[in-house]
């Protein structure tokens, strides 16, 4: 059964072309389409339905240490209000999901993938006996939008006293936005500053025509799926179901990075005997020096043998070039690396590029 | 549903191609119908001058934020000419479709045969209503 966020009559009065993504029906583009979207969020700002997303609260004593053997990063050194991203993994060290955790008073937020919503609340669950934490699905009652762009804070700022300064990159604050209360964290799923905002799920169709209005002038545009996808995409930011699977470690996909190998937490092991003996196989990022437009599950060959797979590509939007991110065998994995993908049972051909694609400029 | 534009100067495919006949010369291209479905349109596949191509045959590719989607010929011929426009600037299919041509063909005698096989515009705008 398609679900249904309580935005769904108001995507489908302005033009939103529904398409179904994970288990929920949601806009993949506006009339606008799906380039002057991307561009709008690169150069203004772009207002996202993301209540597909899952929030489930982790409260009680024992909560920070149970998060200390559920995830890979060290929450203890989490302030009140700030938030990070981090990964469930198995014992194997394959990815149960990507996640976003904030330190909210009294209580944790974590926000899943729409995909994985009930995968993560059976294997969060699963963990917890012995705990003195109590574990709550805030996902229905919650609402969650995504502000995004460089203007993101400008049209913000109007709803709202409260200087929006106050809010670092990676934290989060509960505030007044135009009479509604909210939990404004200063992320997203873009490249671009931005927030992603939970307001209650009663009050959301208001809210989305006060953030559209409030945004008039800077040019804020609503933004579909696809979008959202290419926006991740050249911030070099992974997709559950494309990097990241339950086959595939956060060693490969390079979010090294996020793993606090001093804390007891599930999959370390694995990971840790992975790391010594260096990950077989690594994401790249792959640009076409001959023309054509590489796709998810096209082949990726070295020297007339498949190596490996394209887990997304596309034309990007805003630097023009055919890019691609792949898994590929270590050996091919440098930097200048000249591989072909294949297209239409064509070899064309890439080179390994640096990732993210895109990178913003300091404000 | 929206209101698709229609040319009324061209015979259409069931696989939404357009074809325009002119001094003997058909030029081929994908309906509003298409390029709305396709979404934007990032890069055209065109046929090599001098190919020769069989009616309701693939002829082309066309690859959008969406998919990439076979273009067919709606009549046979050989390519005399590709819109190296649409090379540069793909975008154009979406913007005006029935000028982002993709090839021109010169046609065999099989010509007549095979435009009265396609759709009218009237009947092109009842089968799109149709499929709504």
């Amino acid at each position: 059964m398609l679900q249904r966020t309580p935005l769904y009559a108001t995507h489908v009065a302005s033009g939103g072309r529904m398409v179904e993504f994970a288990g929920h029906q949601l806009p993949v583009q506006y009339p606008s389409g799906p380039t002057a979207e991307h561009q709008a969020v690169r150069s203004a700002a772009g207002l996202f339905d993301i209540d597909h997303m899952g929030q489930f609260e982790l409260a009680g004593p024992d909560a920070e240490r149970c998060l200390l053997h559920l995830q890979v990063w060290d929450v203890t050194q989490m302030a009140e209000g700030d938030a990070h991203y981090s990964l469930l993994c198995y014992a194997d060290g394959t990815v149960v999901d990507d996640i976003f955790l904030y330190k909210l008073p009294g209580r944790w937020l974590i926000v899943v993938n729409a995909a994985n919503r009930a995968k993560d609340w059976a294997w969060i669950e699963s963990h917890l006996a012995g705990h003195a934490v109590t574990l709550t699905d805030r996902s229905d009652e919650l609402a969650m939008l995504a502000l995004q762009g460089p203007q993101a804070a400008t049209i913000l700022q109007k709803l709202t006293h409260q200087p929006l300064a106050q809010i670092p990159q990676r934290s989060a604050l509960t505030l007044e936005l135009g009479g509604v209360k909210a939990i404004a964290g200063r992320t997203g799923y873009t490249g671009e500053d931005g927030f992603e905002l939970y307001v209650p799920a009663e009050q959301v169709v208001e809210f989305w025509q006060l953030l559209l209005e409030s945004g008039q002038t800077e040019g804020l545009l609503a933004c579909g799926l696809a979008a959202r996808d290419s926006l991740r995409f050249e911030a070099g930011m992974p997709l559950y179901g494309h990097e990241l699977s339950p086959q595939i470690t956060p060693l490969e996909a390079r979010l090294g990075w996020t793993i606090s190998w001093q804390l007891p937490f599930i999959g370390r092991d694995a990971l840790l005997k992975t790391k010594l003996e260096k990950p077989q196989r690594l994401l790249v990022g792959l640009e076409m020096v001959d023309k054509a437009v590489p796709r998810e599950q096209y082949a990726v060959a070295a020297d007339g043998q498949i190596v490996g797979q394209v887990t997304s590509g596309m034309k990007s939007p805003t630097l023009g070039k055919f890019l691609a991110m792949a898994y590929v065998p270590a050996q091919y994995s440098a930097l200048g690396t000249v591989l072909d993908v294949i297209v239409r049972d064509q070899p064309k051909q890439a080179v390994v590029v640096k990732r993210p694609f895109y990178r913003r400029s300091a404000p | 549903m929206a209101d698709y534009k229609l040319d009324r100067s061209v015979r259409y495919a069931k696989s939404h191609e357009w074809v325009r006949v002119e001094e003997g010369i058909a030029t081929v291209g994908v309906s509003d119908f298409a390029q709305d479905a396709l979404s934007d349109v990032v890069y055209v596949d065109l046929p090599e001058v001098g190919s020769t191509l069989s009616a309701g045959k693939q002829a082309a590719t066309v690859e959008s934020v969406k998919a990439a989607e076979e273009v067919n010929a709606p009549v046979s011929g050989v390519v005399i000419e590709v819109n190296p426009v649409l090379t540069d600037k793909p975008e154009q299919i979406n913007e005006e479709p029935y000028a982002a041509w993709f090839f021109k063909v010169r046609p065999t005698d099989r010509l007549a045969d095979e435009l009265a096989a396609l759709f009218s515009p009237d009947d092109y705008a009842a089968f799109v209503a149709g499929l709504g």
